[in-house]
């Protein structure tokens, strides 16, 4: 994810700093420069580091970390908590109307998600929240963005208003608060075209749909990747538009997000949610104190923990433990766990959350995830006897199996050396069971 | 002469000439077309300019003349115009050197150098540099990657129409079966070029709806074929296979090696140059196509991709009409960017 390469560096400038036994005002400077040579590869603008560093110094100096027992470590506090004030203090949140729709606008730039967003908006607050979503096409000039949306609509069982490209926004807006409110809707969620925030008559355009159906939410879109001018953007949309928040999308590639911290620092406006993958449901909930600590390589056990009670079906992981305790476990229960992990993403961006966690190359990882899809076409090629009682595949059964799905003898033996070592572990859970402690995590994986 | 010098030369001759043509009132098609193009830079890049040259020229009204402080204002300059820090602290180490050693103190001589040598690597490796795709061989196989969003689809319109406008049989192919409402947008784009289009199903295999549009274009006696591929973000190792499996399919059918354009979006930051690396290293990209550059940024992550990666810029979209993509001419780029410091005298 993003931040990364930034982590990646203040670990550096950590290291340094834990040689020494003494912080000097020398040495602190040396620290800030890493610190802003970082940021500003990062994509922080250049005010915003410059104001930055200047806050940490005088911080660090009002603070006398000099005399402190372990100087380097409050330098590195100081630097933390200006970071998670930078990103904006708290975790912020839409708030829902309770009696009528609550009227969500996304705005941004050309290409920078708000349509894919607007629909894994729609999926999160229908499916997490149970809330009735509608959404409006109100994206008149990019040819087939109302085609884009629809067909996101239709995929996640969201209705859409839909009103063509002859229609002007405003127009369609209108028409899309009347429908939520007569049809008790619990929000709307408008989709606008991309803009350039010099382009004076489309921004006159998103004032007036403003000015019309008043929304409760302005949220500003921005792509991971931008560079410095991303202040600018934000300034004039907030500066026309009032914005209630950010979306920072495409947080699932390598860029460093440093434009997340100065948007956030030049507008004042929150970061609500960022995008980290092209599925539906990839829209995570943005936590500055949690971003912060991750670029500081304290990782993110919170943000994962999370992840694991969404995406993991407790009955099905029930369903495991007591598979595991009562000593019946096939390869079809096996396979079932592989599919259960997979849920929670990648493992590149689970392993991230976790601090101290080994360095694993891209390579090693989707080689991990290879073997995944390869265990689940082999168990796939077996019959259903062959699934619950492994021990009867032999040699001519194998040739089978391996002729079926396309692998070989020794892949097969590989899924069954890796079924043979989890059944082992689990009889070392079934002792820890007796105790009536079932452990939380069992690794198989 | 430095580049400065010859821009200024250059472009001070082109006025002089038009006031003594404009006598003749007969202006030749060429001249013309030069004419509108460089209006076209101007226009699109006069924000841009706002932003960079405007600033530089700020400067030398400030400063009597440069000391450390004018130093840090122009790495403030060339960071905000997103050139990297890397970048922008070799060029300002180069011009303190140089300052110190030929004692040079005006501002205006020191921003004519900071441009010289902002764009010096660029051409000393770009002579050869072709920006036109060349018709030896048809049909002409054009691939369009890039990360999501930078607007690969859009361009592929725009660069349609600039060869159809050149009688060339343009053939598109929607290969990017992944992002909703991808094809259904190409569509669009045909049927207003009125031009053929492969589409394929939801989800299909990119490399076998190319296979399909491409062995159409030969059957076809297209010139040039236009593969759209879906967005990528260039750490998704999956995709980007996928994106090397596509370009064998063309390589098999044309028994040589496509164009490839890389699409790169002017707001993009320093991420530019890991999607440039990242792809280059996974396929033979034979250009840039830089977009968005009528907004504000500076799109200075081109000379750090120049500088780094050798990859040239061929295209650059300067507006959201159709005739908005004018082929990349350094001169024209620099006159849009700096046309304030060089007709200053």
């Amino acid at each position: 994810m993003a931040f990364e390469a930034l982590q990646d560096k203040f670990s550096k400038v950590i290291k340094k700093l834990k040689g020494q036994s003494r912080l000097t005002e020398s040495n602190m400077d040396e620290m800030l420069k890493e610190v802003r040579i970082a940021l500003l590869e990062a994509d922080v603008n250049y005010k915003v580091v410059k104001e930055f560093i200047n806050k940490v110094k005088e911080k660090a100096l009002g603070e006398k970390v000099f005399d402190k027992l372990n100087p380097s470590e409050m330098v590195i506090k100081i630097v933390r908590d200006e970071l998670v004030e930078l990103l904006g203090s708290d975790h912020c949140e839409i708030n829902y109307n309770k009696n009528k729709p609550t009227i969500i606008m996304l705005v941004g730039l050309q290409g920078s998600g708000k349509t894919t967003t607007a629909a894994k908006l729609a999926n999160l607050m229908k499916n997490k929240l149970k809330k009735k979503v509608l959404l409006a096409a109100g994206d008149i000039y990019r040819p087939a963005a109302i085609d884009q949306l629809a067909q996101l609509a239709s995929s996640i069982q969201v209705d859409l208003v839909n009103l063509g490209t002859k229609v002007n926004p405003v127009e369609i807006s209108k028409k899309a608060k009347e429908k939520a409110y007569n049809d008790h809707y619990d929000v709307l969620i408008i989709d606008t075209a991309g803009r350039l925030q010099i382009d004076e008559p489309l921004m006159q355009e998103l004032s007036d749909i403003k000015k019309e159906i008043s929304p409760d939410e302005i949220l500003l879109l921005t792509d991971a990747m931008a560079g410095q001018d991303s202040v600018n953007v934000a300034k004039k949309f907030n500066e026309t538009l009032g914005l209630t928040g950010v979306v920072m999308s495409k947080m699932d590639g390598d860029s460093r997000g440093g434009a997340a911290l100065s948007i956030a620092h030049v507008t004042g406006v929150p970061i609500k949610f960022i995008g980290v993958g092209e599925k539906i449901s990839d829209l995570d909930i943005f936590y500055p104190d949690r971003m912060a600590e991750r670029i500081l390589g304290m990782g993110d056990i919170l943000s994962l923990v999370d992840k694991v009670t969404e995406n993991i079906d407790e009955k099905e992981a029930k369903k495991g433990i007591n598979k595991f305790v009562s000593g019946k476990f096939t390869l079809d229960d096996m396979l079932h766990q592989m599919k259960q992990i997979q849920k929670l993403g990648s493992l590149g961006s689970l392993l991230k959350f976790i601090p101290g966690a080994p360095k694993v190359s891209s390579d090693q990882l989707s080689k991990a995830e290879k073997e995944m899809k390869d265990f689940e076409v082999i168990i796939n090629s077996m019959t259903k006897e062959e699934r619950e009682h492994p021990e009867i595949l032999k040699n001519s059964r194998k040739c089978r199996i391996a002729k079926g799905s396309g692998k070989t003898n020794a892949d097969i033996n590989r899924v069954l050396k890796r079924y043979e070592s989890m059944k082992e572990m689990m009889k070392k859970m079934k002792g820890m069971g007796k105790n009536g402690a079932i452990p939380k995590n069992f690794k198989g994986f | 002469m430095g580049l400065f010098k010859f821009l200024k030369e250059k472009f001070k001759k082109k006025e002089k000439e038009e006031v003594s043509e404009s006598s003749e009132s007969i202006k030749s098609e060429e001249t013309k077309k030069e004419e509108a193009s460089l209006e076209k830079y101007n226009k699109g890049l006069e924000k841009s300019r706002k932003n960079f040259s405007n600033k530089l020229e700020e400067l030398t009204k400030r400063y009597q003349e440069v000391n450390e402080e004018y130093f840090s204002e122009l790495e403030e300059i060339l960071i905000e115009a997103d050139c990297g820090v890397s970048f922008t602290l070799n060029i300002l180490e180069d011009l303190l050197k140089y300052s110190k050693e030929k004692k040079i103190t005006s501002p205006k001589e020191i921003n004519e150098l900071l441009v010289d040598r902002m764009f010096l690597n660029y051409i000393k490796e770009g002579d050869d540099i072709k920006n036109e795709i060349s018709f030896d061989v048809t049909p002409q196989v054009l691939i369009m990657v890039g990360v999501n969003g930078v607007g690969k689809t859009t361009t592929i319109a725009k660069l349609a129409k600039h060869y159809i406008d050149e009688h060339k049989k343009v053939l598109l192919v929607a290969a990017d079966t992944f992002r909703a409402g991808a094809k259904e947008q190409l569509v669009v784009w045909a049927d207003r070029l009125g031009i053929d289009i492969v589409t394929g199903e939801e989800n299909e295999d990119p490399a076998s709806v190319t296979y399909k549009g491409v062995s159409k274009g030969q059957k076809d006696n297209a010139d040039l074929i236009i593969v759209d591929t879906a967005g990528r973000l260039q750490n998704k190792k999956n995709l980007m296979e996928e994106l090397k499996k596509i370009v064998k399919v063309i390589e098999k059918l044309i028994n040589r090696s496509p164009e490839c354009f890389l699409v790169i979006d002017a707001t993009t930051g320093q991420n530019g140059v890991l999607q440039a690396a990242a792809f280059k290293d996974l396929i033979n990209i034979t250009g840039i196509v830089i977009t968005k550059m009528d907004g504000t940024s500076k799109g200075g992550i081109i000379l750090a991709i120049r500088e780094e990666l050798g990859i040239p810029v061929r295209f650059i979209g300067l507006g959201e009409k159709f005739d908005d993509l004018e082929e990349f001419d350094l001169d024209k780029y620099l006159y849009g960017l700096c046309s304030g410091l060089i007709k200053d005298e």
